[in-house]
């Protein structure tokens, strides 16, 4: 069994009467994909939010490689390792593709000598080839607000890969595509995890992404996990399956 | 038409030549020079996003400093007046912006205008240290170990500034294109992931603080040399306003801009005050309202305009870049 990467213990949060975390506790172990489901306002982007010190919980620690991160900034947490990518994308919008990929690798190499223009830097045939494994190399110096939601939304995964974290959180990595595309998304997303050997946690809806990309799966609800374990045993309990998909 | 790219280049000539045809303009020349280095540290803080309402603060700051070190040892030079009222206004930017870049927006620029007038006050009101509202006499500094008599000194000076000018452009045009310049324009377009990215906002805000609190500074320490006298006025909100009006007039894409638009600024002021002394403001006003109206760019804007229509299909310099 591998070692464990992120331990959230016991995590409790509430916003105006509403549980968002009402006692979560969850490992995530070393070079697995692990996938959370679960209803609308189950609590999941919550907890990314507190994994990566955007919320302080009221209750409960979250610890990184044996290291509490539980009261930290979110840019101390992400130089530890932890990146993020978001349910809406967060990208520089006045900027090119290429730009706020560099800047995410100048951020990683705390490059920050002031004369030294930002895309000159050597990490640039890198970027380039980060783009390559999305299938994005075509879109380098255009305009982010000009892009498609789905396609801002791996740049938004491929920013936050261009950190070379250990740890990567991804909110609905596909919520932007066709359900045609879907897959081909995420194969390519899947190679570029493998490539950098990056352990990935990743919210999704869609039960056939959870069952084939997977290797665990956690289920949400009002704020509790109901149940963890492989998709097969998880997605096939009867009380999963009443309460989160709703069949 | 080709020769609309030089025309940069061409206007730079003729501002370093124009003192000689026409001696007596070296002095407006110099006053916009200073004030357009000042105006250069509004430009650094708007890549943020950011207006400063009072960064004549750091102007007065740097004026004083060389108001006082004349007085205090009987006379400095030059070099040294301008060195001292740089770390002066930096140092002062430092601890200032340690409470300032905390805000955004309203905030951000209130609080720099309620430092502004803190300043303001006490320089007026501890009359038996700054001569309250009658200021300070300057005399004039040695010239980097030369005692140079009153023209030679003024052609000198106007010659430095511009070259401080030239250099100062240099400056902030690779730091607002190296990383932490790009990152300073990414807390304009989304800080959340400039934190995400391991960036703490906060100091890079601080850092460009530091550098627009130094470049007013060193306009500052100009026009206390070049005027022979320092007042509170230098440190006045009004002053502060000028310097983000003139921002806005030159365009903030670019730092040229804020050289074109301090020279315009002072040369209309100059013959308006002169020819139309009721109405000069106005014609001012009437002229930013313009600028904001139909070439929200500043000059800059207008320039970059004309070089598209000269040269359709050329790639424009600011490729990959909105704004
Ligand atoms: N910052 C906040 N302030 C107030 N309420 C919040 C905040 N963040 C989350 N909530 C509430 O907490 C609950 C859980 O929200 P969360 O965004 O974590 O759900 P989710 O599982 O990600 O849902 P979705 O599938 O819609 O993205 C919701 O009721 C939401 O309204
Ligand atoms: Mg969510």
């Amino acid at each position: 069994m591998s070692a464990t990467l992120l331990e959230a213990r016991n995590l409790c949060i509430s916003f105006g009467g509403v549980q968002a975390a009402d006692g979560i506790d969850l490992d995530v172990r070393d070079g697995e994909r692990l996938a959370i489901i679960g209803p609308n306002g189950a609590g999941k982007t919550t907890f990314l939010n507190i994994c990566t010190g955007y919320l302080t919980p009221a209750a409960g620690s979250v610890r990184f490689r044996g290291h509490d991160i539980t009261a930290l900034a979110p840019r101390t947490i992400t130089r530890m390792g932890i990146a993020r990518a978001f349910q809406s994308p967060q990208l520089f919008h006045e900027q090119c593709v290429i730009d706020n990929l560099l800047l995410a690798a100048a951020a990683r190499e705390r490059a920050w000598n002031p004369f030294r223009p930002l895309r000159e830097r050597p990490e640039r045939d890198e970027m380039v080839a980060l783009l390559e494994l999305f299938g994005l190399a075509e879109y380098a110096a255009s305009m982010v607000d000009e892009l498609p939601e789905g396609t801002r939304k791996l740049i938004d995964i491929a920013v936050a890969l261009a950190l070379r974290p250990q740890l990567l959180l991804m909110d609905e990595p596909t919520s932007g595509v066709s359900s045609l595309e879907k897959f081909r998304i995420m194969d390519l997303l899947v190679n570029a995890l493998a490539v950098q050997g990056v352990t990935s946690v990743f919210v999704e809806h869609d039960m056939e992404m959870v069952e084939r990309y997977a290797d665990r799966v956690a289920v949400w609800s009002s704020g509790r996990i109901q149940s963890v374990g492989p998709p097969d045993q998880v997605l096939t309990d009867p009380a999963v399956m009443r309460d989160v998909i709703g069949v | 038409m080709r020769l609309v790219r030089f025309l940069p280049a061409v206007l730079v000539l003729a501002v370093a030549l124009l003192p000689l045809a026409v001696p007596w303009l070296k002095i407006i020349l110099t006053v916009a020079l200073a004030k357009g280095l000042a105006v250069l540290g509004v430009v650094v803080l708007l890549r943020a996003g950011q207006v400063s309402f009072g960064h004549a603060m750091f102007f007065a700051a740097s004026a004083y400093s060389a108001a006082f070190l004349m007085q205090g040892f009987g006379g400095m030079d030059l070099a040294v007046l301008l060195l001292a009222g740089t770390v002066c206004s930096g140092a002062m930017g430092a601890v200032i912006g340690l409470f300032v870049v905390r805000y955004r927006y309203i905030f951000f620029g209130m609080l720099n205008l309620a430092f502004s007038m803190v300043l303001y006050a006490l320089l007026e009101k501890m009359f038996h240290v700054t001569g309250g509202s009658d200021g300070m006499a300057v005399g004039r500094p040695t010239y980097f170990g030369f005692e140079l008599a009153r023209t030679a000194f003024e052609t000198a000076l106007f010659y430095t500034s511009l070259v401080l000018a030239g250099a100062a452009c240099w400056c902030v045009h690779r730091f607002l294109r190296s990383p932490l310049g790009e990152a300073l324009s990414a807390i304009r377009t989304n800080e959340t992931r400039l934190e995400y990215l391991g960036i703490s906002a906060r100091r890079v805000l601080l850092i460009a603080y530091v550098l627009s609190a130094a470049l007013a500074g060193l306009g500052g320490t100009v026009i206390a040399v070049n005027q022979g006298v320092v007042t509170p006025d230098l440190g006045y909100w009004i002053r502060s306003g000028e310097f983000v009006f003139i921002a806005i007039l030159g365009g903030a894409g670019n730092v040229l801009g804020a050289f074109a638009g301090a020279l315009v600024y002072e040369l209309v002021r100059f013959y308006a005050a002169a020819m139309a002394a009721d109405v000069w403001q106005m014609i001012l006003g009437f002229v930013l309202l313009g600028i904001i109206l139909f070439a929200s760019r500043g000059f800059v804007g207008l320039y970059q305009d004309l070089v598209a229509v000269a040269a359709p299909g050329r790639p424009g310099r600011e490729r990959g870049r909105k704004r």
